[in-house]
Protein backbone atom coordinates (compact mmCIF):
# COMPACT_ATOMS: atom_id res chain seq x y z
CA UNK A 1 0.00 0.00 0.00
CA UNK A 2 2.91 2.33 0.83
CA UNK A 3 6.67 2.27 0.75
CA UNK A 4 8.52 1.85 4.01
CA UNK A 5 9.94 5.27 4.99
CA UNK A 6 12.29 4.57 7.91
CA UNK A 7 14.29 7.82 7.81
CA UNK A 8 11.37 10.23 7.39
CA UNK A 9 9.30 8.36 9.95
CA UNK A 10 12.13 8.29 12.51
CA UNK A 11 12.81 12.01 11.94
CA UNK A 12 9.12 12.93 12.09
CA UNK A 13 8.70 10.78 15.20
CA UNK A 14 11.66 12.53 16.84
CA UNK A 15 10.00 15.88 16.03
CA UNK A 16 6.76 14.69 17.65
CA UNK A 17 8.71 13.60 20.73
CA UNK A 18 10.51 16.95 20.77
CA UNK A 19 7.22 18.90 20.52
CA UNK A 20 5.74 16.81 23.35
CA UNK A 21 8.87 17.54 25.42
CA UNK A 22 8.70 21.32 24.95
CA UNK A 23 4.99 21.15 25.79
CA UNK A 24 5.84 19.38 29.04
CA UNK A 25 8.62 21.85 29.80
CA UNK A 26 6.30 24.80 29.09
CA UNK A 27 3.05 23.72 30.77
CA UNK A 28 3.94 20.70 32.89
CA UNK A 29 1.32 18.65 31.13
CA UNK A 30 1.12 15.59 28.88
CA UNK A 31 0.80 16.51 25.18
CA UNK A 32 -2.08 14.13 24.55
CA UNK A 33 -4.30 15.32 21.71
CA UNK A 34 -7.47 13.51 22.78
CA UNK A 35 -7.09 14.81 26.34
CA UNK A 36 -6.40 18.39 25.27
CA UNK A 37 -9.36 18.35 22.87
CA UNK A 38 -11.71 16.42 25.15
CA UNK A 39 -10.96 18.81 28.01
CA UNK A 40 -12.60 21.59 25.99
CA UNK A 41 -15.86 19.62 25.99
CA UNK A 42 -15.95 19.21 29.77
CA UNK A 43 -17.54 21.52 32.32
CA UNK A 44 -15.79 23.19 33.90
CA UNK A 45 -12.96 23.46 31.41
CA UNK A 46 -9.52 24.13 32.84
CA UNK A 47 -6.75 25.87 30.89
CA UNK A 48 -9.08 26.56 27.98
CA UNK A 49 -6.82 29.08 26.27
CA UNK A 50 -3.81 26.75 26.29
CA UNK A 51 -5.86 23.94 24.74
CA UNK A 52 -7.36 26.22 22.09
CA UNK A 53 -4.00 27.72 21.09
CA UNK A 54 -2.24 24.34 20.90
CA UNK A 55 -5.04 22.75 18.85
CA UNK A 56 -5.22 25.85 16.62
CA UNK A 57 -1.50 25.39 15.92
CA UNK A 58 -2.18 21.82 14.88
CA UNK A 59 -5.03 22.78 12.53
CA UNK A 60 -3.45 25.93 11.07
CA UNK A 61 -0.21 24.02 10.42
CA UNK A 62 -2.34 21.48 8.54
CA UNK A 63 -3.44 24.26 6.18
CA UNK A 64 0.19 25.37 5.72
CA UNK A 65 1.31 21.79 5.05
CA UNK A 66 -1.43 21.47 2.43
CA UNK A 67 0.14 24.43 0.56
CA UNK A 68 3.83 23.60 1.05
CA UNK A 69 3.81 19.79 1.09
CA UNK A 70 0.47 18.49 -0.25
CA UNK A 71 1.87 14.95 -0.60
CA UNK A 72 1.51 14.65 3.19
CA UNK A 73 -2.23 14.08 2.72
CA UNK A 74 -2.15 11.76 -0.29
CA UNK A 75 -3.68 8.46 0.78
CA UNK A 76 -4.61 5.36 -1.17
CA UNK A 77 -6.97 4.25 1.62
CA UNK A 78 -10.42 5.79 1.37
CA UNK A 79 -12.98 4.32 3.75
CA UNK A 80 -16.71 4.84 3.10
CA UNK A 81 -18.51 7.71 4.86
CA UNK A 82 -20.32 5.27 7.10
CA UNK A 83 -17.02 3.73 8.20
CA UNK A 84 -15.55 7.22 8.81
CA UNK A 85 -18.50 8.17 11.04
CA UNK A 86 -18.44 4.90 13.00
CA UNK A 87 -14.64 5.16 13.37
CA UNK A 88 -14.88 8.76 14.57
CA UNK A 89 -17.51 7.86 17.18
CA UNK A 90 -15.38 4.94 18.42
CA UNK A 91 -12.19 7.03 18.56
CA UNK A 92 -13.94 9.85 20.44
CA UNK A 93 -15.76 7.58 22.87
CA UNK A 94 -12.79 5.26 23.39
CA UNK A 95 -10.14 7.93 23.94
CA UNK A 96 -12.23 9.70 26.58
CA UNK A 97 -13.12 6.44 28.34
CA UNK A 98 -9.51 5.24 28.22
CA UNK A 99 -7.96 8.66 28.97
CA UNK A 100 -5.72 8.87 25.92
CA UNK A 101 -4.76 8.08 22.36
CA UNK A 102 -1.58 7.44 20.37
CA UNK A 103 0.09 10.63 21.63
CA UNK A 104 -0.87 10.65 25.31
CA UNK A 105 -0.57 6.91 25.96
CA UNK A 106 1.58 5.78 23.03
CA UNK A 107 4.28 8.46 23.07
CA UNK A 108 4.18 10.34 26.39
CA UNK A 109 2.91 7.56 28.66
CA UNK A 110 5.30 4.87 27.45
CA UNK A 111 8.24 7.31 27.73
CA UNK A 112 7.30 7.97 31.35
CA UNK A 113 7.09 4.24 32.07
CA UNK A 114 3.37 4.39 32.88
CA UNK A 115 1.94 0.89 33.17
CA UNK A 116 -1.55 2.22 32.34
CA UNK A 117 -0.23 3.64 29.08
CA UNK A 118 1.62 0.41 28.26
CA UNK A 119 -1.59 -1.58 28.74
CA UNK A 120 -3.62 0.97 26.74
CA UNK A 121 -1.12 1.03 23.87
CA UNK A 122 -0.88 -2.77 23.71
CA UNK A 123 -4.70 -2.89 23.72
CA UNK A 124 -5.35 -0.35 20.95
CA UNK A 125 -2.56 -1.84 18.83
CA UNK A 126 -4.09 -5.31 19.26
CA UNK A 127 -7.63 -4.22 18.37
CA UNK A 128 -6.20 -2.11 15.52
CA UNK A 129 -4.39 -5.13 14.04
CA UNK A 130 -7.48 -7.31 14.52
CA UNK A 131 -9.79 -4.70 12.95
CA UNK A 132 -7.64 -4.27 9.85
CA UNK A 133 -7.28 -8.05 9.52
CA UNK A 134 -11.04 -8.54 9.71
CA UNK A 135 -11.89 -5.56 7.48
CA UNK A 136 -9.35 -6.29 4.75
CA UNK A 137 -8.81 -10.04 4.79
CA UNK A 138 -11.98 -11.60 6.18
CA UNK A 139 -14.80 -9.28 5.11
CA UNK A 140 -12.85 -7.48 2.40
CA UNK A 141 -14.85 -4.30 3.02
CA UNK A 142 -13.92 -1.31 5.12
CA UNK A 143 -12.44 0.54 2.19
CA UNK B 1 4.19 39.68 39.57
CA UNK B 2 2.66 42.85 38.17
CA UNK B 3 -0.41 42.69 35.99
CA UNK B 4 1.63 43.88 33.02
CA UNK B 5 4.24 41.14 33.22
CA UNK B 6 1.47 38.57 33.88
CA UNK B 7 -0.24 39.63 30.66
CA UNK B 8 3.01 39.37 28.75
CA UNK B 9 3.66 35.93 30.18
CA UNK B 10 0.17 34.76 29.30
CA UNK B 11 0.53 35.96 25.72
CA UNK B 12 3.93 34.28 25.43
CA UNK B 13 2.44 31.04 26.78
CA UNK B 14 -0.32 31.15 24.16
CA UNK B 15 2.05 31.88 21.27
CA UNK B 16 4.29 29.04 22.47
CA UNK B 17 1.33 26.64 22.63
CA UNK B 18 0.39 27.54 19.05
CA UNK B 19 3.98 26.98 17.85
CA UNK B 20 4.29 23.66 19.68
CA UNK B 21 1.00 22.51 18.11
CA UNK B 22 2.33 23.49 14.69
CA UNK B 23 5.61 21.65 15.35
CA UNK B 24 3.67 18.57 16.41
CA UNK B 25 1.72 18.77 13.12
CA UNK B 26 4.93 19.04 11.08
CA UNK B 27 6.25 15.95 12.87
CA UNK B 28 3.09 14.04 12.00
CA UNK B 29 3.29 15.15 8.35
CA UNK B 30 7.02 14.37 7.97
CA UNK B 31 6.57 10.95 9.55
CA UNK B 32 3.76 10.06 7.12
CA UNK B 33 1.14 9.74 9.85
CA UNK B 34 -1.22 12.22 8.17
CA UNK B 35 -1.78 9.55 5.51
CA UNK B 36 -4.39 7.04 6.73
CA UNK B 37 -2.96 4.52 4.22
CA UNK B 38 0.34 4.44 6.13
CA UNK B 39 -1.42 3.78 9.43
CA UNK B 40 -3.55 1.03 7.92
CA UNK B 41 -0.43 -0.27 6.13
CA UNK B 42 1.21 -0.72 9.54
CA UNK B 43 -1.85 -2.36 11.08
CA UNK B 44 -2.17 -4.73 8.09
CA UNK B 45 0.27 -7.44 9.19
CA UNK B 46 -1.07 -9.87 6.57
CA UNK B 47 -0.86 -7.40 3.67
CA UNK B 48 2.08 -5.42 2.26
CA UNK B 49 3.23 -4.53 5.77
CA UNK B 50 4.65 -1.00 6.21
CA UNK B 51 6.62 -0.78 9.49
CA UNK B 52 6.96 3.04 9.29
CA UNK B 53 4.63 3.64 12.26
CA UNK B 54 6.97 1.63 14.49
CA UNK B 55 9.80 4.01 13.47
CA UNK B 56 7.60 7.00 14.37
CA UNK B 57 6.86 5.55 17.79
CA UNK B 58 10.51 4.62 18.34
CA UNK B 59 11.72 8.12 17.38
CA UNK B 60 9.10 9.89 19.48
CA UNK B 61 9.48 7.67 22.55
CA UNK B 62 13.29 7.84 22.44
CA UNK B 63 13.36 11.64 22.36
CA UNK B 64 10.62 12.02 24.97
CA UNK B 65 12.19 9.33 27.20
CA UNK B 66 15.36 11.39 27.65
CA UNK B 67 13.70 14.82 27.50
CA UNK B 68 11.16 13.80 30.16
CA UNK B 69 13.97 12.93 32.55
CA UNK B 70 15.69 16.27 31.94
CA UNK B 71 12.45 18.26 32.19
CA UNK B 72 11.53 16.44 35.42
CA UNK B 73 14.65 17.94 37.04
CA UNK B 74 13.23 21.44 36.60
CA UNK B 75 11.46 22.86 39.63
CA UNK B 76 8.46 24.08 37.70
CA UNK B 77 7.34 24.44 34.07
CA UNK B 78 8.00 27.71 32.23
CA UNK B 79 4.37 28.86 32.02
CA UNK B 80 2.76 26.99 34.86
CA UNK B 81 3.17 26.73 38.62
CA UNK B 82 3.52 22.97 38.90
CA UNK B 83 3.80 19.83 36.83
CA UNK B 84 0.45 18.06 36.58
CA UNK B 85 1.19 14.60 35.25
CA UNK B 86 -1.02 11.52 35.56
CA UNK B 87 -0.28 9.60 38.77
CA UNK B 88 -2.73 6.70 38.53
CA UNK B 89 -1.18 3.22 38.39
CA UNK B 90 -4.29 1.05 38.45
CA UNK B 91 -5.39 -0.70 35.27
CA UNK B 92 -9.17 -0.77 35.22
CA UNK B 93 -11.87 -1.93 32.83
CA UNK B 94 -12.51 1.63 31.59
CA UNK B 95 -8.90 1.97 30.44
CA UNK B 96 -8.86 -1.35 28.59
CA UNK B 97 -12.34 -1.00 27.08
CA UNK B 98 -11.65 2.59 26.01
CA UNK B 99 -8.33 1.68 24.40
CA UNK B 100 -9.93 -1.34 22.69
CA UNK B 101 -12.72 0.79 21.16
CA UNK B 102 -10.21 3.46 20.12
CA UNK B 103 -8.10 0.78 18.36
CA UNK B 104 -11.13 -0.44 16.39
CA UNK B 105 -11.91 3.09 15.18
CA UNK B 106 -8.22 3.69 14.41
CA UNK B 107 -8.03 0.49 12.36
CA UNK B 108 -11.26 1.23 10.49
CA UNK B 109 -10.23 4.75 9.44
CA UNK B 110 -6.44 5.00 9.79
CA UNK B 111 -7.08 8.18 11.77
CA UNK B 112 -6.40 9.12 15.38
CA UNK B 113 -7.11 12.54 16.95
CA UNK B 114 -3.82 14.33 16.11
CA UNK B 115 -3.56 13.46 12.41
CA UNK B 116 -7.33 14.01 12.04
CA UNK B 117 -7.03 17.61 13.26
CA UNK B 118 -4.01 18.26 11.00
CA UNK B 119 -5.83 16.79 7.99
CA UNK B 120 -8.88 18.87 8.93
CA UNK B 121 -6.73 21.98 8.60
CA UNK B 122 -5.44 20.55 5.33
CA UNK B 123 -8.98 20.64 3.97
CA UNK B 124 -9.80 16.93 4.11
CA UNK B 125 -13.56 16.29 4.03
CA UNK B 126 -12.95 12.84 5.52
CA UNK B 127 -11.12 14.40 8.47
CA UNK B 128 -13.95 16.93 8.93
CA UNK B 129 -16.58 14.19 9.15
CA UNK B 130 -14.30 12.09 11.34
CA UNK B 131 -13.64 15.00 13.72
CA UNK B 132 -17.36 15.78 14.00
CA UNK B 133 -18.13 12.14 14.85
CA UNK B 134 -15.17 12.05 17.23
CA UNK B 135 -16.52 15.12 19.06
CA UNK B 136 -19.91 13.44 19.42
CA UNK B 137 -18.24 10.27 20.70
CA UNK B 138 -16.28 12.27 23.27
CA UNK B 139 -19.42 14.10 24.41
CA UNK B 140 -21.16 10.74 24.73
CA UNK B 141 -18.38 9.34 26.85
CA UNK B 142 -18.21 12.44 29.05
CA UNK B 143 -22.00 12.50 29.45
CA UNK B 144 -22.12 8.81 30.27
CA UNK B 145 -19.32 9.04 32.79
CA UNK B 146 -20.49 12.08 34.75
CA UNK B 147 -23.63 10.78 36.51
CA UNK B 148 -22.13 7.40 37.42
CA UNK B 149 -18.61 8.43 38.17
CA UNK B 150 -18.18 12.17 38.65
CA UNK B 151 -14.80 12.92 37.16
CA UNK B 152 -12.76 15.77 38.49
CA UNK B 153 -12.08 18.57 36.04
CA UNK B 154 -8.65 18.31 34.44
CA UNK B 155 -5.94 19.85 36.61
CA UNK B 156 -5.73 23.61 36.26
CA UNK B 157 -2.82 25.28 34.57
CA UNK B 158 -2.02 28.92 34.96
CA UNK B 159 -3.46 30.44 31.86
Amino acid sequence: MNDFTPVASLAGGALIGFAASIFLLSYGKVAGISGLYGGLLQRPTSSRALRVWFLAGLVVAGAGIRVLYPAAFVTSFRPSWLVVVVAGLLVGFGTQLGNGCTSGHGVCGISRGSNRSLVATATFMATGFATVFLAHHVFGGGR
Amino acid sequence: MTEGSGGWRRRAAHVAAFCIGALFAVGLAVSGMTKPSKVVGFLDLCGAWDPSLACVMFGAVTVHFFAYRIVALQGSPLFSVTFSLPTRRDVDARLVLGAALFGIGWGLSGLCPGPALVALGGGSATALVFAAAMTLGMLGSIGLASPLNPTKPPPALSD
